[in-house]
């Protein structure tokens, strides 16, 4: 690998040399060990923890366009381990601690900026629901720290505090170790990594059906042709029904909208990420200045990639009763990601009924700070043909089984209502 | 915008209406002891990239319940009839599954 370091930016800086591809531009073989489908932050993690943690390097990650092109380059960025349900509790901790070692380990900086999340409480029924929650938290060595509405005051001077606010704030959930990523390095970061370990990252390949016999499935039929493997991984974001499909699977997952938002760049004013009560919306601001910020699903299926209005001027008002100052800036874009919802808004990481074909989806509004959990454990899980112990909850017959439900807010079952 | 021509009160932006989800799946019958059955009914679903048979209230109208057929793929709505004209069996209508 063409390492990064200081020394390198230094002569890069004074001559014109290009700095070399960050990774191949791989053509498919026509046999791998394992074949991960989804270039997404998921599936290149996987390939990545493969090749170092496994010493698999008969690796392929197919992508039906170009990386960084989904989810992984179109969400908000947030990471946070504050997590109530057991298991989810355990799964995020841990990922939140391999980021805090993801620019050394990939040689490329993933910008980790923790900053601090704090969620704030509107009644008092909210605030007891956030002591209990800072409190499983802290039983579980995670960082939590409740805060009263006179420290609120002095943290985020700028919130609606005023007698009129529509939702008076009477305190918050800090959990100071939580930020923000460089969602793009994320992706670019993994790719190189696993590609100097000796990946194949084949862009511009999208999976079209399976090769299947009796024995389970041994791999890919692609645009780029057929690809034989011993392992299939499906990483595909809100398309695992689709993918999954292929093989004859129906799963418990939707495919909604879920839209962000990034106002034209100001002077640096909000320091954390913020989550308001009331409506799910949170905001933080970006390095260049802009607020980004998102809400809810749009609320009913779709693939269309693009979101619909009423829910732009919902997720503003919600802006504006929070930090009324915000009235007057413009937004500058917003976008929106196709992603997967499940009946329980938790995610799945197994084995599936059909031999050697293994399943991440229904990862909902919080598969980002998920990333490097999931790549570890995916390919534990890949390696050893079972479950790693940290996702036997994200198992795809939870519903099946009963009682084992990840409902964090309790919407209940119906996957547009998380 | 999504609009949803609604039989009895005409086109309408679609934030008159809840969302009641997929209308595809037929109600396992009462007193069916499976629990297979009633897994698949709660929590499987096509997910369609196309046409999606689904239910929407009208809430902020006529308050009826609706079987639209929207395409998930671009958002065109194809059908609407009244849901409970779509016949037994919930949205068990033409076409169905
Ligand atoms: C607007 C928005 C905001 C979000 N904010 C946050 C947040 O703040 N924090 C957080 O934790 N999570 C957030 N999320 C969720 C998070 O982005 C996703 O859960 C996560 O990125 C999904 O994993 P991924 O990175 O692998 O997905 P993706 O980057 O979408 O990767 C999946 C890839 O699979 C490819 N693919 C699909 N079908 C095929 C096929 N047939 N063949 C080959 N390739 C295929 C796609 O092209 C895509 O590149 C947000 C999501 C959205 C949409
Ligand atoms: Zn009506």
């Amino acid at each position: 690998m063409y390492r990064y370091s200081l020394l390198r930016l230094a002569r890069h800086a004074l001559s014109d040399r290009p700095w070399p591809r960050a990774w191949r531009q791989a053509k498919p073989r026509s046999h791998y060990d394992v074949v991960i489908i989804g270039g997404g932050g998921h599936g290149l993690a996987t390939a990545y923890y493969l090749a170092a943690n496994h010493g698999m390097d008969r690796v392929a990650v197919v992508e039906r366009a170009y990386i960084g092109g989904g989810n992984v380059g179109r969400n908000t960025t947030l990471v946070r381990s504050n997590y109530m349900m057991k298991g989810n509790t355990e799964f995020f901790e841990f990922s939140l601690k391999l980021w805090e070692g993801l620019s050394h380990e990939l040689n490329f900086n993933v910008m980790l900026s923790q900053r601090g999340q704090i969620v704030l409480a509107h009644s008092p029924a909210q605030m007891d629901a956030l002591a209990r929650r800072g409190n499983i938290m802290r039983l579980n060595g995670i960082d939590a720290e409740l805060l009263e509405r006179a420290e609120l005051r002095r943290l985020l001077p700028y919130l609606d505090y005023s007698a009129a606010a529509r939702f008076p704030i009477l305190g918050g959930l800090l959990q100071g170790r939580a930020g923000t990523v460089r969602h793009d390095a994320v992706a670019w970061g993994y790719a190189r990594a696993a590609d100097s370990l000796g990946v194949d990252i084949v862009e511009g390949c999208e999976v079209t059906g399976f090769l299947r016999d009796r024995s389970g499935v041994h791999g890919v039929e692609t645009t780029r042709g057929r690809i034989l493997a011993d392992r299939v991984a499906v990483a595909v974001a809100g398309h695992s029904s689709q993918v999954a499909g292929l093989a004859g699977l129906r799963l418990p997952i939707e495919s909604h909208l879920l839209q962000a938002f990034v106002t034209e760049p100001v002077k640096p004013f909000v320091d954390h990420v913020i989550s308001f009560g009331p409506e799910l919306f949170y905001i933080c601001q970006s390095d260049k200045g802009g607020l980004v910020f998102g809400g809810h699903i749009d609320g009913f299926n779709s693939y269309t990639q693009r979101g619909q209005f009423p829910k732009v001027r919902q997720v503003a008002e919600c802006a504006v009763a929070l930090i009324p100052g915000m009235s007057r800036l413009k937004l500058l874009r917003h976008w929106a990601g196709i992603q997967d919802m499940t009946p329980d808004g938790g995610p799945f990481i197994c084995r599936t009924p059909i031999r050697h074909l293994y399943l991440n989806g229904g990862w909902c509004y919080q598969g980002f700070k998920a990333t490097p959990a999931v790549g570890w454990c995916l390919a534990a899980t890949i390696a050893r043909d079972e479950e790693h112990p940290l996702v036997r909850c994200y198992a795809l017959d939870r519903f099946a089984r009963g009682g084992e439900s990840l409902d964090e807010y309790g919407h209940g079952h119906r996957p547009y209502r998380h | 915008m999504l609009r949803v021509h609604c039989p009895l009160c005409g086109e309408r932006p679609y934030t008159e209406f809840r969302y009641g989800g997929d209308a595809s799946r037929a109600r396992p019958a009462l007193g069916t002891s499976s629990l297979e059955a009633w897994h698949d009914y709660l929590f499987l679903f096509d997910n369609p990239k196309g046409p999606h048979r689904e239910f929407w209230q009208h809430e902020q109208g006529c308050r009826q319940w609706l079987l639209v057929v929207r395409d998930t793929a671009t958002n065109v709505v194809r059908e609407v009839i009244v849901a409970r004209n779509a016949g037994p069996g919930g949205g068990q209508g033409p076409g169905s599954r």
